[in-house]
């Protein structure tokens, strides 16, 4: 009979393991609007900084040692610095913690993580973008990639809703972007003093827009209540479900299919989303605390 | 000590004197592994470490119904004559408290050290049918997605089982309506069958073999092996709750806003029981915790359950913020979500939601409320 060993030691390899995050350190911290920034991170091992890859729409844990980790949207365009770029509004006990951040302090990231929007196959397409709030950060790669690509695409749209001008991401950079062909149609629920833009919510925008429904994706990201609507307008105007294109936001711990907690009916918002065609999601999207 | 002979080395079919059992156990802890088994403590039979074959809850069995669990001596000295009790193996396989890995931190430094947690290898004795199928179907979780969980791999891979086919069935099973059993079929290295003075032992693998070498068994004859089979055939029989799992995803899914719902959320208590004593859940949360000194934290992992209010939290606020939502997701994901992610049912049948439950909420009743009114 072969021998066994007394309990052997754990023979985890990091490298294997899926829980293991890596460190990596805070190179700029960018102010936003009021509670949210946009943190540039590199990895501290290089090796692990030139293998990282991701696409427009996914994920990375973010982490503070000593605090915990949460999934935040990679919120940076490939090719640019890094590519590692997270814009946090400290709304809980882990992004509270990176409020006082400087550059040189020391995160823990592990990532990417999910689909990502259909940027590629968007080729030859009309594109609107719909987003609300902070759902603008995940969809920011999706902009860079399509403007860097723009003779490959028909018509692109941004329709981008705020409550307040304050709360407006990316604003330094809506005239490169229309400049670079993509025609932004931005609305705030309430104006402020210095406001002479459009007031209401988004969804409606989008009756405003010239588009060709049979070559069209839309990609939404925001909270449900706009989604919903956003999608509704899509649909209303002719667009296929499986072009409109949806990115959910559940309690999300382990990122990798086994924690349970990002559920949606049989979906991983984890593994499966958080991007989803529309018809993948339909039969369970807006039941009331499904 | 004997010689097992040339025909005890080829069949599958052995029996092995009960007094034996008690050899197999040393021998297993010889061999380095850790044996657990069941046990007679707090009030139940657990299960926990096994050193000796004394320990086993001889001459004891159950009493279990929805929300009731007594424990009642048997007039025999029958070593597995019991069903399933609070605890399964998942609590092995997959422990309710785990860390995941450390971490360091000074001046410019961060460090990640992998998990100090020591991994057993792991002997499981008295393993029934319903809980093979549990661990299976927590295989299809841990093992077969995208990303394998290296801790429950560590544990799994070199678990040796040896199962027990059930003598009798609590009036809270239902494993021969959801297919998995009560006759063990695969995925154990030795399978025992309680007669009176004997196990007739099914050999399941190599390894399961070489553990009866050199004791006293020998080729069951076909009395015994008639024998065997009336057991498990009776406690077939004896199974009186019954779950209809034909179409759970059409059934379910169609029935999101089924009045059903709201009347089970009056009785539940979102008290989490189903969800810890199930052997096939599996959600967890993690959680960092640090040392008081500062410099280091562990990062945890314990079970979690779809019960807690805090399961669904969000930045926005709670995707099921009530009980209805909760029990409805349970049941939803247990025996229809389930399906279309992993494949299989993640309902074995055991029973011990039912027992487990403190207001006594029996799924196999709710599901047929369900399908006896259902809105389509």
């Amino acid at each position: 009979m072969s021998t066994v060993a007394q309990r052997s030691p754990a023979q985890i390899d990091p490298a294997t393991d899926p829980y293991c995050p890596h460190p990596a350190i805070v190179t700029a911290v960018d102010p936003e609007s009021p509670g949210v920034a946009t943190f540039s991170l590199r990895f501290l091992d290089p090796a692990i900084q030139a293998e990282f890859r991701y696409r427009p729409g996914q994920f990375n844990m973010v982490g503070r040692p000593g605090v915990g980790e949460v999934p935040i949207s990679i919120s940076g365009a490939p090719g640019e610095g890094s590519g590692l770029r997270h814009t946090i509004r400290f709304v809980g006990r882990v992004t509270d913690t990176l409020r006082e951040i400087q550059p040189g302090a020391l995160v823990l990231v592990r990532g990417p993580y999910g689909s990502h929007w259909p940027v590629e196959r968007a080729g030859g397409f009309d594109v609107v973008l719909i987003a609300g709030g902070l759902g603008l950060a995940p969809l920011r790669p999706a902009v860079k990639a399509l403007l860097a690509d723009r003779s490959r695409y028909g018509r692109l749209t941004l329709i981008y809703g705020a409550r307040q001008p304050a709360d407006l991401l990316f604003t330094t950079e809506y005239d490169a972007w229309q400049r670079q062909g993509m025609e932004l149609l931005v609305t705030v629920d309430r104006a402020d003093a210095s406001w002479r833009g459009r007031v209401g919510v988004a969804p409606p925008l989008f009756r405003k827009i010239a588009l060709d429904p049979a070559r069209t994706v839309v990609m939404t990201c925001g909270p449900e209540i706009m989604m919903k609507f956003a999608i509704q307008e899509a649909l209303s105007r002719g667009v296929a479900k499986s072009d409109v294109q949806v990115s959910l936001e559940r309690n999300m711990q382990c990122a990798v299919g086994l924690c349970g907690h990002c559920q949606f009916g049989p979906l991983f918002l984890c593994t499966n989303g958080p991007v989803f065609s529309y018809d993948a999601i339909e039969r369970f999207f807006g039941k009331e605390h499904f | 000590m004997p010689r097992p002979d040339a025909e005890t080395s080829s069949s599958s079919m052995l029996v092995l004197p009960k007094a034996e059992l008690g050899a197999v156990i040393r021998r297993l802890w010889d061999e380095g592994y850790t044996v657990v088994g069941p046990i007679l403590a707090q009030g139940a039979i657990v299960i926990d470490e096994l050193r000796t074959a004394d320990q086993l809850p001889i001459g004891w069995t159950e009493e279990q119904e929805r929300g009731t669990y007594r424990l009642k001596k048997r007039g025999d000295r029958a070593y597995f004559g019991f069903t399933v009790g609070p605890h399964s193996w998942k609590k092995y396989l997959f422990p309710p408290k785990l860390t995941l890995f450390t971490l360091e931190w000074g001046n410019d430094a961060l460090a990640v050290h992998p998990s100090p947690e020591p991994v057993p290898r792991y002997a499981f004795i008295g393993v029934r049918s319903c809980d093979l199928h549990a661990i299976e179907v927590q295989d299809r979780t841990f093992l077969h997605g995208p990303y394998p969980d290296p801790h429950y791999k560590a544990r799994r891979d070199h678990a040796l089982i040896i199962a027990v086919n059930c003598a009798q069935a609590a009036p809270t099973c239902f494993c021969a309506s959801m297919g998995t059993g009560p006759r063990v079929d695969r995925g154990f290295d030795l399978a025992l069958t309680e007669l009176a003075d004997v196990f007739v032992a099914e050999i399941g693998s190599d390894r399961g073999r070489a553990l009866l070498d050199g004791l006293s068994a020998r080729i069951a004859g076909p009395d015994e092996l008639d024998a065997a089979r009336r057991v498990v055939e009776e406690t077939a029989g004896q199974m009186v709750r019954k779950l209809d799992a034909s179409d759970m995803p059409g059934l379910l899914y169609e029935n999101l806003e089924h009045p059903r719902w709201d009347d089970v959320a009056e009785r539940c208590l979102s008290c989490t029981n189903c969800t810890m004593v199930c052997p096939t859940c599996f959600c967890h949360a993690t959680e960092e915790v640090p040392d008081l000194a500062g410099g280091r934290s562990e990062r945890v992992r314990q079970w979690d359950s779809c019960f807690n209010p805090e399961f669904g939290h969000v930045a926005g606020g709670n995707s099921r913020p009530e009980i209805r939502a909760r029990y409805r997701q349970w049941l939803t994901h247990k025996l229809a979500s389930w399906i279309d992610q992993y494949g299989v049912s993640g309902c074995v049948g055991c029973g011990r939601c039912i027992t487990w439950c403190p207001v006594g909420i029996d799924i196999t009743e709710e599901v047929a409320a369900i399908r006896g009114s259902a809105e389509a």
